[in-house]
């Protein structure tokens, strides 16, 4: 069981049962639980839609696209039956939010499962969980039998007419499965190898029927809106981008946690009051604004609004809402190398730019920290970094080439710093006893 | 080959979940590991026929998956995070200190076969770092101390 943290600051709507004893059904009937998927059986499909898209909310695993504009891509008549997945295989190191969700509120994402399948028409959904995540693929697997013996799930849901059914679906270890075509691949049973796209999965996805494909907060954030209304959700935020997020505060600072802010809410303020700042007295060197494949920021650059567009211009990303912040004492190469060691070992070796790009970044990140580099390697790095973009089927070869980038691109002195058989000059003794221990 | 009653039935359900029986292999894959402790020709064997698949078939899906063993390894399979978040707090200092105390290093499986351990890629617990997972159990906000605790806890555990 994750610890649960909070902070005055925090607009607690996704997270607003956390703590509330909600995996239990009867108590989440009594905190409003079910009532938004009741509404939406009284709805026209195109009105959940429109609802979802002025709310503003867009994809939280990451790539941060407008929900009800995804939704709209499902074509209304359809030969194949129509899917709705719910990507839980939360992996980009950094974020351990979904896992929360599940956690302490199971039934959101159920509600939101079946709201998605009303606006859509599709009567089947599926609720994916990483196989890491055994004891919450537990939760809901009795989450999810608890609301068909409630008559929630299964045929005639609500007296509306209309049938529902949400399976469960658990993953085996596979960072690349959460990537939205491999998701597909491997609930049909396969490696996670990404599919080619176009076809989008909204028109050709789950055994070729059109697919949804969320991730769980985004789920979980559906009902809300139905309840408070598109303007009141989109107001929480700011412009394009509705609401609030759970950011995974992780790192170096007093106050690591789970956080629900709203959109746009300040970095420095993030890092430095919600988050308690750094420990030891020591001074922020750079922080990962959405999970590792987010191209860092500097001290400088960290006076910024929290929101998908505002990261976008400065030249990073919000991603999956994992911020991780890296103290001066940190070595930026060992970060840069650990974080590549990552993306090479998670790499599904389809693609060869990201196959090969990952294997022979991490090689030479290895040679460099460890006093062997050479000057010309580190526009090597660059230029090999910058050539793997946009030239794989998915977004795992991007993901390892950008914070690549920006590590070379923004400490340079530190790569330089490492050349001439020089072993790391940051590398210090002890990390574990140092920190601040949360009970 | 033989699996529990519970094991069954929940195979007999999954089957009605999905358009196409293959569909059912990854968390049937998993589940037949927690059984047995790793998946044996014997099984994959099983398993592929099942579902109309062959043994190569299956193989190819194994190797994939990065919870999926056809070696046996320990009872406890300790599983210590050194990925970005947990690296910062002390997360491969955890992972040699377990190296030591075990006496075995990444992949390894102690000589009594209590105990294997694996440098594992981020687990979600990035916010309560350093963590490791023993089996499918969390341990969070550890320090060399409570590492200690924990490992000394699943020593002691009843057989």
């Amino acid at each position: 069981m994750a610890s649960l943290t909070s902070h005055p600051d925090e607009t607690k709507v996704v997270s607003k049962r956390f703590g509330m004893g909600a995996t239990n059904i009867d108590r989440y009937l009594e905190l409003d639980g079910y009532k938004a998927v009741q509404k939406a059986v009284t709805m026209q499909p195109d009105d959940i839609i429109n609802q979802v898209k002025n709310s503003g909310l867009r994809g939280r695993g990451g790539a941060g696209f407008n929900t009800g504009l995804k939704w709209s891509f499902v074509p209304k008549q359809s030969p194949k039956p129509k899917y709705i997945l719910c990507n839980g295989d939360e992996s980009e190191p950094g974020t351990c939010k979904d896992r929360l969700i599940f956690e302490h509120d199971p039934h959101a994402v159920i509600e939101g499962v079946v709201i998605a399948g009303l606006a859509v028409g599709s009567t089947t959904g599926y609720i994916y969980i990483r196989g890491e995540y055994r004891y919450l693929l537990e939760i809901v697997q009795k989450a999810l039998a608890d609301a068909y013996a409630h008559g929630f799930l299964g045929k005639n849901i609500f007296g509306s007419g209309r049938d529902f059914d949400v399976y469960w679906h658990g993953g085996a270890g596979a960072y690349e499965v959460g990537e939205e075509s491999a998701l597909m691949e491997s609930l049909e049973g396969k490696r996670g190898i990404p599919r080619i796209r176009p076809p989008f999965p909204a028109v050709v996805g789950l055994w070729g029927g059109p697919t949804v494909i969320n991730n769980a907060e985004t789920l979980a954030s559906v009902p809300h809106i139905l309840l408070g209304g598109a303007e009141w959700y989109a107001g929480l935020g700011t412009p394009k981008n509705g609401g609030t997020r759970l950011f995974c505060l992780s790192g170096h600072l007093e106050r690591p946690g789970v956080y629900e802010l709203p959109m746009g809410y300040n970095l420095r303020k993030m890092i430095y009051e919600v988050g308690g700042g750094i420990p030891n007295g020591r001074k922020l060197k750079a922080v990962v604004p959405g999970g590792s494949s987010t191209p860092a920021l500097t001290p400088d650059e960290v006076d910024v609004a929290m929101d998908f567009d505002t990261l976008m211009k400065a030249g990073s990303m919000l991603g999956s809402g994992g911020v991780v912040v890296l103290d001066d004492t940190t070595c930026i190469v060992k970060f840069a190398l650990r974080t590549m060691k990552f993306y090479q070992h998670e790499s599904c070796g389809w693609c060869i730019p990201c196959r090969e790009g990952t294997d022979w970044l991490k090689k030479t990140l290895t040679r460099f920290h460890n006093g062997g580099g050479l000057k010309k390697d580190i526009d090597n790095m660059y230029y090999l970094s910058e050539n793997m973009l946009g030239r794989t089927f998915c977004p795992l070869g991007d993901a390892a080439a950008m914070p690549t980038m920006a590590f070379i691109k923004k400490f340079r002195k530190e790569f330089e710093d490492h050349l001439e058989g020089r072993p790391c000059p940051y590398e210090k003794e002890s990390t574990i006893q140092e920190l601040p221990v949360m009970a | 080959m033989r699996f529990s009653d519970q094991f069954e039935a929940r195979f007999a359900v999954m089957l009605t979940h999905y358009p196409t029986k293959r569909s059912v292999l990854v968390p049937t894959l998993l589940y037949a590991q927690d059984e047995i402790g790793f998946l044996s020709d014997e099984a994959i064997a099983e398993i592929a026929a099942r579902l109309d698949l062959t043994d190569l078939e299956v193989r190819n899906v194994i190797s994939y998956y990065s919870m999926l063993t056809t070696k046996p390894r320990g009872k406890y399979n300790v599983q210590v995070c050194t990925n970005i978040a947990c690296m910062l707090r002390g997360g491969e200092e955890l992972l040699e200190h377990c190296e030591q105390k075990l006496g075995i290093g990444h992949k390894g499986t102690t000589r009594d076969g209590l105990f294997s351990l694996e440098e594992v890629e981020c687990i979600g617990a990035c916010s309560w770092a350093p963590a490791a997972q023993v089996n499918y159990d969390f341990h969070e906000n550890l320090t060399l101390e409570k590492m200690d605790s924990v490992l000394d806890e699943y020593r002691t555990k009843p057989q």
